[in-house]
């Protein structure tokens, strides 16, 4: 089966290319609309005496998480297919991957938002700065790095689901997978695996050194004296 | 100047925090905050800067009410430190320090060149210091830059909230001694917070002890030492109010001619002979240059050995500003009960005994039994 496996990986090299740059796509747009709508709503939720409504949007993330992605693509189909929007491809994947990558970032957003050390806001409003200067000089550059671990979850995450969307004509490295399985192909479904496993180790290592680059230098010793 | 006027503060879960606070603080004044933890010290400063809202009365600075002006301009002119520092882990010891210029949108280089001042002001060296971060720092060089930062915009006025507290005790003394003569060059209207009776006896000029939300006294340290307003106070300040009166005075304030002294080639058997006449048992001697090098004790003096020869060089000399709880502890700690105050070249000043200071206490205490029974006789 490996053998096989690799003779189409050599002989198909443009198509596996293909589906790898589709699914790169895909992630990259979920990604960046999760990022944008979970780090707002983290901000939001972190506002003094949101903290009930924060309780409720945490909950809600965490239960779309639970919805199988099957479940939610068939879901996604029908709404989209009643505002008359294209409902398989593309655009329902894309919303499905943002909805599964809000909870990660939503959550440590809000965390490390609320965790800032309280004497450092004090030692801010004391000084002067209005609530949005506290925000983007103390609060944001101090949890960037927490919500780059959160972005790392949620893009790994979302590399195993987006294989899925395949199913529904999406593209990507779903397409051997399933191409295999209806073909009773085993080195097809193989080198869809492995290449979707390879893809997120690497992204996990990116992101990894991403977060240690995003962490303000200040902090990095601070950690770094720690360990 | 700082005046607060029928200044309540009630929380709103019930707690009065504060009652009637009528207080002012004149320009340049280093005003403490003293009492009991929970007793509204922290609540009564914040309220100076609006971090914390009045519930009734006026506060002014300037003699313009601070309800007139927006929050953060308020606090932009206001210097503010607080105990657990809160330094900005991100940012650099410079960038910290311009924290209030950076608001007042300074010029970069008019920012650089305030934190550079500022950190010499502080004793820090700008060209180690200014990229540091304070995870790099210790902690009394975070407190440093901690009292810097506050200093940032050259404000009138600081607020202290407790600025030297998390801080092992000699390093805070030394912060303290420093901090003293920052404030004799820049004089600052202050407001400074604190638990500590000693720490408010040091640096302030004048004292607010309060209890349980109230004003008890406001007085100069040695009004409060000497005359404790009620038996809260005279608790407070402690059993040993005499002894730490001591700190408020100096050396050269009350410290005797030496009734002997000898130079180091006089002859020992007429040094003997003044010695007896005058009834002392110790002796300074001086070099030839009138420097003080140590001491020759009566009994010493026998046959024909020199007075180079038997004289003692001091364990301990004292300075003219040496504070004189300082003084009686070194005293105790010498072998003669005697100290030698010294000037910076090494030439003799003066002494200080144990008969001279008790002397001295023996003068409070019947000036404070006069003032007692005056005011006895009034009522
Ligand atoms: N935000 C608050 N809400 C309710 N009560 C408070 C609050 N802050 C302080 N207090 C209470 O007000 C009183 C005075 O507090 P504080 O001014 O911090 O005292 P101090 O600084 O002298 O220790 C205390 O009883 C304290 O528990
Ligand atoms: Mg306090």
């Amino acid at each position: 089966m490996w053998q096989e496996a690799w003779q189409y990986f050599l002989k198909n090299t443009d198509k596996i290319l293909k589906w790898t740059v589709q699914h790169i796509y895909i992630i990259i747009v979920a990604n960046v609309c999760a990022v944008i709508i979970g780090v707002t709503v983290g901000i939001f939720i972190s506002g003094k005496g949101r903290e009930r409504i924060a309780e409720m949007v945490i909950y809600f993330a965490s239960i779309m998480m639970t919805i199988p992605s099957l479940a939610l693509y068939g879901i996604l189909m029908g709404i989209l297919a009643s505002l008359s929007l294209p409902s398989i491809g593309f655009l329902p994947v894309v919303i499905a991957l943002t909805l599964y990558g809000l909870l990660p970032i939503i959550r440590n957003t809000y965390t490390a938002i609320r965790e800032v050390d309280p004497d450092m806001i004090e030692a801010g409003r004391g000084m002067g700065m209005g609530e949005t200067q506290i925000l983007l000089k103390i609060k944001l550059p101090l949890a960037v790095p927490v919500i780059m671990a959160g972005m790392r979850q949620a893009i790994v995450m979302n590399i195993g689901i987006a294989a899925i969307g395949s199913y529904i004509g999406a593209g990507g490295l779903g397409q051997p997978i399933f191409r295999g399985i209806a073909n009773y192909r085993t080195d097809l479904i193989a080198v869809g695996a492995v290449c979707v496993s390879l893809l997120a180790i690497i992204v996990d290592v990116v992101m990894g050194r991403l977060e240690w680059l995003t962490t303000p230098k200040g902090v990095r010793i601070r950690l770094r004296r720690k360990s | 100047m700082i005046r607060l006027e029928n200044v309540y503060k009630t929380y709103p879960d019930g707690t009065e925090a504060v009652k009637d606070l009528n207080l002012e603080i004149s320009k340049g004044e280093f005003c403490v905050f003293l009492g009991p933890s929970g007793c509204g010290k922290t609540t009564s400063m914040k309220m100076i800067n609006r971090l914390i809202s009045l519930t009734s009365g006026k506060i002014y600075v300037d003699d313009k009410d601070i309800m007139s002006f927006n929050p953060n301009e308020l606090r932009r002119n206001i210097g503010y430190a607080i105990q657990n520092i809160g330094l900005f882990p991100h940012l650099t010891v410079w960038e910290n320090i311009a924290t209030v210029p950076m608001l007042k949108k300074w010029s970069k280089q008019k920012q650089l060149d305030r934190a550079e001042e500022l950190l010499e002001l502080v004793g820090m060296d700008p060209s180690v210091f200014m990229y540091r971060y304070p995870s790099e720092l210790s902690g009394g060089q975070q407190q440093r830059v901690g009292v810097a930062r506050s200093l940032g915009a050259d404000p009138d006025i600081l607020l202290m909230d407790e600025p030297f507290g998390a801080i092992d005790p000699i390093t805070r003394s030394k912060l303290q001694d420093e901090f003293l003569k920052i404030q004799a060059k820049i004089k600052k209207t202050i407001a400074f917070v604190t638990h500590d009776i000693e720490e408010a006896i040091k640096m302030g000029d004048k004292i607010a002890l309060m209890k349980a939300g109230r004003l008890v006294q406001y007085d100069d340290p040695a009004t409060l030492l000497t005359y404790p307003k009620d038996e809260f106070v005279r608790n407070f300040v402690g059993a040993d109010r005499v002894l730490k009166g001591l700190r408020l005075y100096k050396a050269k304030d009350v410290m005797k001619e030496p009734p002997v002294t000898v130079k180091i080639d006089e002859d020992p058997a007429r040094v003997k002979k003044r010695m007896e006449e005058s009834n002392t048992k110790w002796s300074m001697v001086t070099d030839e240059k009138d420097r003080f090098i140590g001491w020759i004790a009566s009994d010493d003096i026998k046959g024909s050995k020199s007075i180079k020869e038997i004289y003692k060089p001091p364990t301990v000399t004292a300075g003219p500003d040496t504070p004189l709880n300082e003084a009686l502890s070194m005293m105790i700690n010498s072998t003669i009960g005697t100290l030698a105050i010294l000037d910076e070249d090494g030439k003799m000043l003066g002494v200080l005994s144990f008969d001279i200071i008790r002397d001295m206490l023996g003068q409070e205490e019947s000036e404070q039994q006069k003032e007692t029974k005056a005011s006895g006789e009034k009522s």
